[in-house]
């Protein structure tokens, strides 16, 4: 039982980062393999204020929110200029740059060795030391993801996200500052990953530069395109399945020493039929 | 006077002048149809205008303002909007939200908030139906077939409710049918004291339709009058048929 409670808080988590990232990609078609880094900063913000400041989880948790949307909205600034494979490289070298930092900057991240001892957080008194309980904040922080996603989806922004995705220039003819719309849904994507972040560091307790490297945030973009581009569900649904295909391995019988190789094969074959039989994904609106 | 006109307008390609030190002016109430052969700079000359590629020199004068350097976002704000020669509509939405998308709100917060109402509703309905797309109103335009996408196009320009429209080539390809309910648009928009330029090769709608005819060639005006006038002058024979 504790397991599963394990899988699907991990589900809630990635599912938030799915949805964030579809604003991004499924909704503006901005391919970013950015959103690990994002992630990062806001567990690693929140790990730093809870553990050396002891602050209360909330406002870590907003600061950390608020530092990566500052971020975000710096480099977008230069960034949102930039159309298709080139804003696409433009978001490894930001992964990179995040990652490096969290290795790096040693007399605060602590480097390699990570920052351990981060406090579950609490709520009016109550500790969420129990995953069970964890779950809860895990899967209402998903629901309310999953509504500004849909808010967003349905706001007349959402119908311009979809057309800057398809037609930039034609959509600057109607009017549209296209690059404060790019610069808007890249900070809110940021910020939102940003807050699965400050989650994970508070459930794991731990957390070092490995999580958030370039391959999470090609992880994270599998997921968004396996459940389909452009679908609130389908962001929530391709986690839900590509977590359950990489636990279910772990019952699949495999000698422990090649497990982790064949559960990679599954997840690369997987891709590539998905590609081939099913570009849109499952509940895609929107083909790359 | 005119409501958008050109001084020594100019874009080069390496080279080569595609538009040559232009001079045109546009009047409301107006049909000017560009005319010329293939790359003669007529689409060179509307993507210059609409910011679309970047001007090389000269002027572009839009409702008082002079500008020496044209922004496609600004576009809108001058009251100008254009169709393309391919139709560029936003496949992957519905045939609805390609016109809801020119209705609603350009801000981007107040574009956040804000959810289409029964106007604006009624507004893209009544244009879908004008031209015969509102049965398709819930499928996306990639499903269109060539002459609906067309007609979609020209039904979100309308939709701007500009000054200037720019029309590139808006018959090419299309059943009579269709052209007679473009026909009617264009001449709708011309009694609504809207400025038109026509971008088009059939003469014949050119002389049906246009009050006043540029002909390019080679980047530069070869002739311009009435269409009667300048379809008859040696040059544009020539340009058009060689020597």
């Amino acid at each position: 039982m504790e397991y599963l409670i394990h899988i699907a808080v991990l589900v809630c988590l990635y599912g938030i980062l799915g949805l964030s990232l579809n604003l991004v990609v499924g909704e503006t078609g901005l391919i970013s393999v950015a959103h690990a880094g994002f992630y990062g900063i806001g567990a690693y913000v929140t790990a730093l204020l809870l553990v050396g400041l002891g602050m209360n989880f909330f406002l870590a948790m907003a600061l950390g929110i608020i530092a990566s949307g500052l971020v975000a909205l710096l480099i977008s600034g230069v960034i949102s200029r930039l159309r298709g494979v080139y804003f696409l490289f433009g978001t490894i070298g930001l992964n990179i740059i995040a990652w490096s930092i969290f290795l790096n900057w040693q007399s605060v991240t602590r480097g390699p060795l990570g920052i351990p001892s981060i406090p579950r957080p609490g709520i009016w008194g109550l500790d969420l030391y129990q995953n069970l309980q964890f779950l809860f904040l895990a899967a209402a922080s998903l629901a309310i993801v999953y509504f500004i996603s849909v808010f967003i989806k349905k706001s007349s922004f959402g119908r311009v996200l979809n057309s800057i995705r398809e037609d930039e220039e034609a959509t600057q003819i109607f009017g549209y500052a296209t690059s404060y719309y790019k610069l808007a849904i890249f900070t809110i994507g940021a910020m939102l990953a940003a807050l699965a972040g400050a989650l994970f560091a508070t459930y794991i307790t731990y957390i070092d530069p490995s999580s958030f490297t370039i391959n999470e945030s090609i992880f994270i973009f599998s997921t968004i395109v396996l459940g389909g581009l452009g679908s609130s569900r389908g962001a929530v649904l391709g986690p839900l399945l590509l977590v359950f295909l990489f636990e279910g391995f772990r019952f699949a019988g495999f000698p422990s020493e090649i497990a982790a190789q064949m559960r990679m094969l599954a997840y690369g074959f997987a891709l590539v039929l998905l590609m081939l039989y099913r570009p849109k994904g499952i509940w895609g609106t929107f083909r790359i | 006077m005119p409501i958008l006109s050109t001084q020594k307008l100019v874009k080069s390609f390496g080279g080569v002048h595609a538009v040559d030190h232009v001079d045109l002016a546009f009047h409301g109430g107006k049909i000017t149809a560009l005319v010329g052969p293939n790359g003669s700079g007529k689409t060179t000359f509307i993507n210059t205008v609409t910011g679309i590629l970047p001007m090389d020199g000269g002027e572009i004068h839009v409702g008082g303002v002079v500008m020496r350097r044209m922004n496609p976002a600004d576009v809108a704000a001058y009251g100008i909007t254009r169709t393309f020669q391919n139709a560029r509509l936003i496949q992957q939405i519905s045939v609805l939200d390609n016109i809801l998308v020119v209705l609603t709100e350009r801000n981007v917060w107040g574009a956040l908030f804000e959810r289409h109402t029964a106007l604006h509703l009624e507004k893209a309905g009544n244009i879908l139906k004008k031209v015969g797309l509102w049965e398709k109103r819930n499928e996306n335009a990639e499903n269109l077939s060539y002459g609906q996408r067309k007609l979609l196009e020209i039904a979100r320009a309308v939709s701007m409710r500009a000054n200037i429209y720019l029309f590139d080539e808006p018959f090419a390809g299309l059943f009579p049918e269709t052209i007679e309910v473009i026909s009617d648009i264009l001449r709708t928009l011309r009694d609504k004291a809207a400025s038109v330029v026509l971008v088009e090769h059939n003469m014949n709608l050119v002389r049906e339709l246009a009050d006043y005819c540029y002909v390019l060639d080679g980047g530069k005006v070869i002739a311009e009058g009435t269409p009667d006038y300048v379809l008859k002058q040696p040059q544009v024979i020539e340009a058009y048929l060689g020597k």
